[in-house]
């Protein structure tokens, strides 16, 4: 995060010398979608404080069962609603590793919760509009399916 | 005026029933509250920037560089271009939103906003690298490996059914 403030630093510094006027104006744009978009951002913390209750001892219970297809299909589904930060997530996955959770069941989780915002859904659709939104979690579901598949077929835990 | 206080309705009772269940020592709002508070810290901080960034590629970088790197007359490049952009999109798909709304304002098409958007959501590179040394390297790179054609394949599926649906996206002012 540090990077990123130094760039948008350097870039303002560089921006400022080439042109004055420019700079300010872009300083504008970018500071008046922020302040559009901050309060469906704000609304989206929320959710996600809500949906992190959703403690590990349920995510641990919920894959952590016999059955590879209904612990697969579980971990998309499980991944795809809720949100968590990475740092939360590995070392999750990692004590699923540890409790004997197939690959594939990990895989699947680990993606869907990258690749499929529900509740990242109220910010998305003021950038992309409904239609798109949709789609595209449902593609996303679709390949974390897939990504999860592949990981299965290469550990040797499906077929 | 009025109508952006009541944007933040639920934001300013979501807070103060935080606040108070601190006052009262009420676990499951102090919970809450520290959930928000990991989130909060990461993602509330690296918004400015971004956003400043944007306003920034707003005003200096023309329509036709994007068009040639991300629009129709760019080939195989364009995912290059793509993906490369995601991997280094700090903030994950919070900051690429916005990012791939600017990008699409000035020219760029579907399967390479659809294909930055996916990648910056799986792509981050702390967040990998996080992964492979709890999960394995070989864990990270199978699931690398095999969303590349899968990202891609799905970003021109959407492309092909929103050219055709002549879909605009919304313009944020």
């Amino acid at each position: 995060m540090k990077y990123l403030y130094i760039v948008a630093a350097i870039a303002l510094i560089i921006s400022f010398v080439k042109d004055k006027k420019k700079t300010l104006k872009g300083i504008k744009r970018g500071l008046k979608k922020f302040q559009k978009i901050l309060p469906k951002y704000l609304m989206l913390l929320v959710i996600i404080s809500i949906v992190l209750l959703l403690s590990e001892d349920f995510i641990i219970k919920y894959l952590n069962q016999g059955n590879i297809l209904i612990g697969t299909l579980s971990s998309v589904i499980i991944g795809s609603v809720t949100m968590m930060p990475g740092f939360i997530a590995y070392p999750l996955s990692g004590v699923l590793l540890e409790k004997g959770v197939a690959y594939i069941i990990i895989g699947g989780f680990v993606t869907s919760l990258m690749l499929v915002g529900v509740v990242t859904y109220p910010v998305e659709k003021e950038y992309f509009g409904k239609k798109l939104t949709i789609l595209r979690n449902l593609f996303g579901f679709l390949i974390a399916v897939g990504i999860a598949i592949g990981i299965g077929l290469f550990y040797g835990e499906v077929l | 005026m009025k109508k952006r206080i009541m944007e933040y309705f639920v934001f300013f009772v979501f807070v103060a029933f935080i606040g108070i269940s601190f006052l009262i020592d009420f676990n499951f709002g102090q919970n809450m509250g520290r959930n928000f508070y990991i989130f909060a810290k990461d993602m509330v901080l690296i918004l400015p920037p971004a956003f400043i960034l944007i306003g920034l590629f707003d005003v200096w970088v023309s329509r036709k560089t994007v068009e040639n790197s991300f629009g129709k007359k760019s080939g195989v490049m364009k995912y290059i271009y793509a993906i490369g952009l995601a991997a280094t999109t700090v903030g994950g798909t919070f900051v690429a939103f916005p990012v791939a709304n600017a990008l699409y304002h000035k020219g760029a098409g579907y399967d390479s906003i659809i294909t930055y958007v996916t990648a910056a959501s799986l792509f981050m590179i702390p967040m990998s690298i996080m992964e492979a040394s709890i999960l394995g390297i070989k864990f990270t790179a199978l699931r690398l490996g095999l969303s590349i054609p899968l990202i891609i394949i799905s970003a021109n599926i959407l492309k092909f059914i929103f050219n055709k649906n002549n879909y605009k996206l919304p313009e944020v002012e």
